[in-house]
Order: C-alpha cells, then sequence, then structure tokens
C-alpha cells in the first residue's frame, strides 16, 4: 500500500520539493550577504516573497495533495478497485494520509528552516528596533511564517484537503471549498485565537511630552495618541485610557489647544505648553494602556500554535476515518 | 455451505429503496446470472456482496463472512466494477505489481500467463488501454487473487463483438481451471445462455425469480388455446402472464407437473422470452422467491 | 481431436448441441476408440461456455457408452457408432447428385434449394429428438 501511496503522490510531491529546493537554494545564496547589515530596505520583495509562499505552501499542500487524495480515486471509480484487492478502507486511508502529512510537514519544516535561516538578520534587528516601519516576527503576519508554525499549518490543510475531499467527493468543488475554509482559518486565528493563547502583558504609562509619538486626528480634532511601543513585541493594544481604565476616544478637548495637529498646517504650539498639556492629563488620571505580547514569547507561542494545530488536524483525521464508511 | 447468502436484504438511498426484501441462496461451483432493467438494484446487490455497500435491512453472508468486514473476506471475495475501472496513470505491470502487494493469496504466474497470452503490453498505461483490455486486465486482477467468489458488474455492456466473446472465453477458462464461483449481471441474455447455469431476475428492487435455467425452461411453458379465465387453471400450473383476445388465450405458466389438459397447445419459452415475462409488469402472480439449489 | 462448436440458431440446448457433435464425429469416424475429446477447459476456453455444460455433455456421452472418463487425464472414446462404410455411402451421394440435377432442372435456385434441404432436414430432426 505505500508503494500506491507512493505511486499517486509522486508528481505532486516532487513538483512541490522541486519549487521549494528552488526557493531554498535562492535564499541560499542570498542569505549570508544580509548578516551585519543594518538597512534591508532593497530586501522588500524577497522579504515579502518569502512570506507569501510560506503560506502558499500550505494551500498548495492542501488543494492539490489532500483533495485529490480521495477525490481523484472516487472520480475514476478506482475505489472499487483497490478496495477489493483485499486491503481495507482504513488501511487504504491510513496509508494515503499518513504518507501525504510526513511529505507535508517534511517539505514545509524544510522551506521554513530556509526562510527563518534567511530572515534571521532582519528579525534580529526588527527585535531591537522601535521603528514601526519594521514588522518584526512576532506581528501577525510575519509569525505564521517563521519556525514550527507553517508546519502545524501544512498538516492542518493537507487534513482538511482530505475531509473536504471525503464530504465533497468532486475535485473541482473541493478544492475551492478547501481554499476558502483554509483562508477563513489563517485568517481568523491570528486575530482570534492567538492574541489568547497566553495572556497579554498590560502596561501602564504617563503620559509625557517627550514619550507621545504618534497623533491621529480628523478635523473635528484630536483622536488618539500613541506612545513607543517595546521593541520586538506584538501590541495589541496602545490607546488612551482615563482614571477608570475606559478607552478615550476621541481625546478630550482641551487637548486640541496644546498639540500639534497633524491635518492642519498650523504652526507648532509654544514650547512648555504641549508639557504643561500632558501633566494636564496625568493630573485628570488619564494614562497610555500597552497591551502587547512581549518578543521573548515568541517560541512558547510558536509551540503552542503548533500544538493547537495538530490538534486541529488529529481531530480532522479522525472525522475522515468515521466518514469513510459512507463512500461507495 | 452457500458461497452467497441473503435474507431480507434491503438497501435505502434517501428515500428510495434500491432493494427490498431480497432472499437468495447461491451454491458454489456455478456462474450465476443476474438479469433485470436499470435501476433494478443489480449493482446495489452486487455492491452490497463485494462490501462496497452496507446494507440498511437484513442479512448477507458472502463466502461464511460478513462482506468488507477485514483483509481475509475480501480475499475471498473479487469484483470488477462496471466500466472496469483502473488507475490510468498505472502501467499494466504496475497494476500486476499492485495485486501482488495487496493480496496475500495473489497468484503471479497466472496473473502474467494471463497477460501474455492476452498480448498486453506490460509497460502500456492502463489510461491508454482499449474498453476491452482494461476489462481484460481488471478481470486478471479478480482472477490472480485466487477468490472464492467473483462478482462482476456488467462486464461486457460497453465492448465490441469479439471482445465481449475473449473476456467470456477467458472468464469461462478461470472458471474451469479454478472451479471459480461467479454472479455477474448483464443486459445481454444471449451471452447469460451460453455462460450462466443459474440465474436470478431482479426487476424493481426485487427478486422476481431465480433458479437453476435448465430446470426453469423446463418448467415454463406457453399454452395457448381458446379463450378462458387464467383463473380456471388448476393450482398447481402458477399463471405468470396471460393475454386475451376475444378468442383466443395465451398463458405462461410456470409448473412441475406435465400438463395434460388436450385443448392447450404447449410450447416452450427461450431463455430470453422468460426473462422478459418476469421483467414486464403483466407479471399477475405475487412474485416468486425461489430457492436456487 | 475435432473442434466442437455452438450454433446459436439452432434451437438445441448447447450440452445437446455438444452430444450431437461428438456422436456425429464419430459416425463419420473422426473420432476413433482411444482418442481424447477435447479437455473441458480447451472447450470452454474456445466457446466461451459454462464448464457444467461440457461437463454434462460428457456425462451423458458416458452414459450411453461412448466415453470414458479418466480423472487427471482427460475423455476418451471408448466405442465408436457404426459409421456408414463406403459402400453405401456412394450410392446415397450419387441419389443426392441426382436429386440435386431434377431440383435444379424444376427452376429452384441456390437459395431455394438449401432452404427446403435445411426445413426437411431440420423438420426430421426435431422428431428425432422427441
Amino acid at each position: 500500500m505505500t508503494w500506491l501511496a507512493w505511486r499517486q503522490l509522486r508528481v505532486p510531491a516532487l513538483s512541490v520539493l522541486a519549487g521549494v529546493a528552488a526557493i531554498a537554494v535562492v535564499l541560499g545564496i542570498t542569505g549570508p550577504e544580509l548578516v551585519g547589515r543594518t538597512d534591508f530596505s532593497d530586501q522588500d520583495l524577497l522579504f515579502s516573497g518569502t512570506i507569501l509562499v510560506s503560506y502558499l505552501l500550505p494551500a498548495v499542500v492542501g488543494v492539490f495533495w489532500g483533495v485529490p487524495l480521495v477525490t481523484r480515486e472516487v472520480e475514476a471509480g478506482t475505489h472499487s478497485l483497490v478496495w477489493n484487492q483485499s486491503v481495507t478502507r482504513g488501511r487504504w486511508l491510513a496509508t494515503k494520509v499518513g504518507f501525504g502529512l510526513l511529505a507535508a510537514m517534511l517539505v514545509t519544516g524544510l522551506l521554513s528552516l530556509a526562510v527563518t535561516w534567511w530572515a534571521s538578520p532582519i528579525d534580529a534587528l526588527a527585535n531591537q528596533s522601535t521603528d514601526r516601519g519594521m514588522l518584526n516576527r512576532m506581528s501577525p503576519v510575519v509569525f505564521g511564517a517563521r519556525g514550527v508554525v507553517p508546519i502545524g499549518y501544512a498538516a492542518f490543510a493537507f487534513v482538511l484537503g482530505v475531509a473536504v475531499g471525503v464530504v465533497l467527493r468532486r475535485t473541482l468543488a473541493a478544492m475551492a471549498v478547501t481554499l476558502v475554509l483554509l483562508a477563513g482559518v489563517l485568517i481568523a486565528v491570528p486575530f482570534l485565537v492567538r492574541p489568547y493563547i497566553l495572556p497579554a502583558l498590560d502596561d501602564e504609562v504617563a503620559i509625557t511630552q517627550s514619550n507621545v509619538v504618534g497623533i491621529r486626528g480628523s478635523e473635528q480634532g484630536v483622536e488618539s495618541m500613541t506612545v513607543p511601543e517595546p521593541p520586538g513585541a506584538w501590541v495589541l493594544a496602545n490607546e488612551t485610557v482615563d482614571s477608570a481604565g475606559n478607552v478615550v476616544f476621541p481625546l478630550p478637548d482641551f487637548v486640541n489647544g496644546c498639540v500639534p495637529r497633524p491635518d492642519r498646517n498650523d504652526p507648532p504650539p509654544a514650547r512648555g505648553s504641549m508639557g504643561a498639556c500632558m501633566a494636564q492629563l496625568g493630573e485628570r488620571g488619564y494614562s497610555q494602556h500597552l497591551a502587547f505580547q512581549p518578543g521573548y514569547r515568541f517560541w512558547p507561542l510558536q509551540w503552542i500554535e503548533l500544538g493547537i494545530f495538530l490538534a486541529l488536524s488529529t481531530l480532522l483525521t479522525w472525522f475522515c476515518f468515521r466518514r469513510l464508511r459512507h463512500l461507495s | 455451505m452457500n458461497i452467497l447468502r441473503a435474507q431480507g436484504l434491503g438497501k435505502r438511498y434517501k428515500r428510495k429503496w434500491a432493494l427490498t426484501g431480497c432472499m437468495l441462496e447461491i451454491e458454489p461451483g456455478h456462474v450465476t446470472g443476474l438479469v433485470g432493467p436499470n435501476g433494478a438494484g443489480k449493482s446495489t446487490l452486487l455492491n452490497i456482496a463485494s462490501g462496497m455497500l452496507e446494507p440498511t435491512t437484513g442479512t448477507i453472508e458472502v463466502c461464511g463472512g460478513v462482506p468488507g468486514s477485514g483483509p481475509a473476506q475480501l480475499a475471498k471475495v473479487g469484483y470488477v466494477a462496471q466500466n472496469a475501472p483502473v488507475y490510468s496513470g498505472l502501467s499494466v505491470e504496475d497494476h500486476l505489481r499492485l495485486g501482488a502487494r495487496l493480496n496475500p493469496g495473489w497468484d503471479d504466474d497466472l496473473a502474467h500467463q494471463r497477460i501474455e497470452q492476452l498480448g498486453l503490453d506490460p509497460r502500456q498505461h492502463a489510461g491508454k488501454l482499449s474498453g476491452g483490455q482494461r476489462a481484460q486486465l481488471a478481470l486478471t486482477l479478480g482472477i490472480a487473487k485466487r477468490p472464492e467468489l467473483l462478482l462482476l458488474d456488467e462486464p461486457v455492456a460497453a465492448l465490441d463483438p469479439l471482445a465481449r466473446r475473449e473476456f467470456l472465453q477467458g472468464l469461462m477458462a478461470a472458471v474451469a481451471e479454478h472451479g471459480l464461483s461467479v454472479v455477474m449481471s448483464s443486459h445481454l441474455v444471449t451471452d447469460l445462455e451460453r455462460v450462466c447455469d443459474q440465474l436470478i431476475v431482479l426487476v424493481d428492487s426485487q427478486v422476481r425469480i431465480a433458479g437453476d435455467v435448465e430446470d426453469l425452461l423446463a418448467t415454463h411453458h406457453r399454452l395457448t388455446g381458446p379463450r378462458r379465465d387464467e383463473d380456471s387453471l388448476p393450482a398447481d400450473q402458477h399463471v405468470i402472464s396471460a393475454r386475451h383476445t376475444d378468442r383466443q388465450t395465451s398463458v405462461v405458466v410456470r409448473t412441475d407437473a406435465p400438463i395434460l389438459d388436450p385443448v392447450w397447445t404447449v410450447g416452450e419459452l427461450s431463455l430470453e422470452d422468460l426473462v422478459l415475462e418476469y421483467m414486464s409488469n403483466s407479471v399477475t402472480t405475487r412474485p416468486a422467491l425461489e430457492v436456487l439449489r | 481431436m475435432i473442434q466442437l462448436h455452438l450454433d446459436a440458431a439452432s434451437g438445441l440446448s448447447p450440452y445437446l448441441q455438444l452430444v450431437r457433435q461428438v456422436r456425429h464425429a464419430l459416425r463419420l469416424g473422426l473420432l476413433r476408440e482411444g482418442d481424447q475429446l477435447p479437455t473441458v477447459k480447451e472447450v470452454v476456453a474456445e466457446l466461451a461456455i459454462n464448464p457444467n455444460t461440457v461437463l454434462k455433455a460428457y456425462r451423458e456421452l458416458e452414459h450411453d457408452g461412448l466415453v470414458a472418463a479418466r480423472p487427471g487425464v482427460g475423455t476418451f472414446v471408448k466405442a465408436t457408432l457404426g459409421g456408414a462404410p463406403p459402400t453405401v455411402l456412394g450410392p446415397l451421394r450419387h441419389e443426392l447428385a441426382r436429386w440435386l440435377v431434377k431440383a435444379r432442372a424444376a427452376g429452384l435456385d441456390e437459395e431455394s434449394i438449401e432452404a427446403l434441404l435445411m426445413s426437411t432436414f431440420r423438420g426430421s430432426a426435431r422428431e428425432e429428438i422427441a
């Protein structure tokens, strides 16, 4: 049965492997020259490209490996051939899924290794910088393209493809549905699940003249302000709160007079008036609330998220085996 | 010991019953033909017997075990589905390798002998084979696993006459050589006549008649005579159908006893006639569920 | 070794056809004592018929004392049927030729002659079986 599983997966597996190998070679060549640099503005293409590919690979695995695993057999009718060659459905599915899962996780692991290694100089710099333009590896999009989490995505995507194939039995429909579901999950998890895996750290910062870095507003007035964020962290909230802890939006009126307005070309307010303003905010009980996942939590969050996706994959696999009885 | 035994077997898809109250006992060592109109339940019955489908009601026992219940049971039953599906990306040789790896009882010499006899190129991809060649490949896979029972779902329906003849030749040679039991469904009564010694007629999800072919032909007669009511016939003559004109009555009866009434002209039925009688809706008696002996 | 065949239009059941063909061969001297009949497998592989049909035919021939089955080896001819010697066949053939001349003179074409011949022959064959 392993021989058959290999023969059926051979072409898709080798083509994906070839693609990943090519990418690894490119990264291997360009990687060493990134060490020691402090300016990576010319790496935008490769940086975003590798992130894109890291999300694309699970999708490819799910749609082109997982879905046809079952639908191709059912559509061609070969399931009645193979299930009558003295191999039970259970063994058939277990071998094909086991094989594909292993391959999916290996090939994604390879890619993630290459990408993480290549980007390590960039990530290291971002970890220490407070430059808002640099995405550090804790930020939602980058997090899913580093470390071990992509392996979890690939395993999940693969089994999702198989499950959708078992239910729908038609290749094209199953491919579309798998893609949609996968996209949904990969978008939902960073925003709905990841922030709560480990409780975020909260910080209360007094607002002073020197630590206001961002002011946002409209014609009505100043709406919000931000303070510098801890380097290398994933900031979930950077908001002004009143003494009771409620978020203030927009900011109280009196601020409008003493804070430089972003949209108008007014001359900057007089010196010292900003300081007095901020002190006034402090007196009235306003402060800045920061909620964030610190950078040192990168690996714990990675492993936990991997665990979540592997658990989901296990659940889906169990579902597939149950549903298999109804195929004919 | 029966090679196939079904009691009250039924299968429902959503709201429609594909098979109802099916009772069969088939003995080993025979070639049984399964005939009936499309949608009568022939494929369903074969699918259940091979373990591809689960019955909704009733029980079925094949080769002494429950269909599909494990590798040992699967090894006893061979199945070739309609249109003989094969892996189009694998070569003929690959299919034999598949059979060798997956079947504990695989007879590799037999498989290769057959392929050679058939003149198939082992390296040819199965997707490029003709319909007849595919059917022969699927048959080879079914025979070489050395099952006790081989189930064939309309194996020759899509084949040209030569391919059909060659398929049946190969099948019969395997039956003669290995004592294989076969249940095959077909529309072509002429083929069934040559090849089957047992017959099951399945219409509207029910078994209408089942039995030994020679026996069925010997006990069914067409009686023609002056017009009379079919109920006036003796009780041991089961009326299968009756046609009246204003002066003449023609009835088809099933009886073990000789026809003694001199007023009747007694004629014989061909197998095709007999099958057609049972397939048409003008069967006036209750469906006769006959045990195959 | 003789070749057996099946005539789908003959109206006779397959096993009876096989019996007749063997008897026919015995009569014409195509099969002699000690000759082996085609094996069940050979017949079945050629004609695509049920092996039980062949077995039934051979059993009937055995019952009639014409053949004997040797397990593991095959079925062999035990006795012959009295075939007509050439002295009988000659005059019969001559008579047939004369009849053909008469038929042609009467205006019958090939097809009509054959039809007449076959229907008379079949009619008498059925009477022979019944």
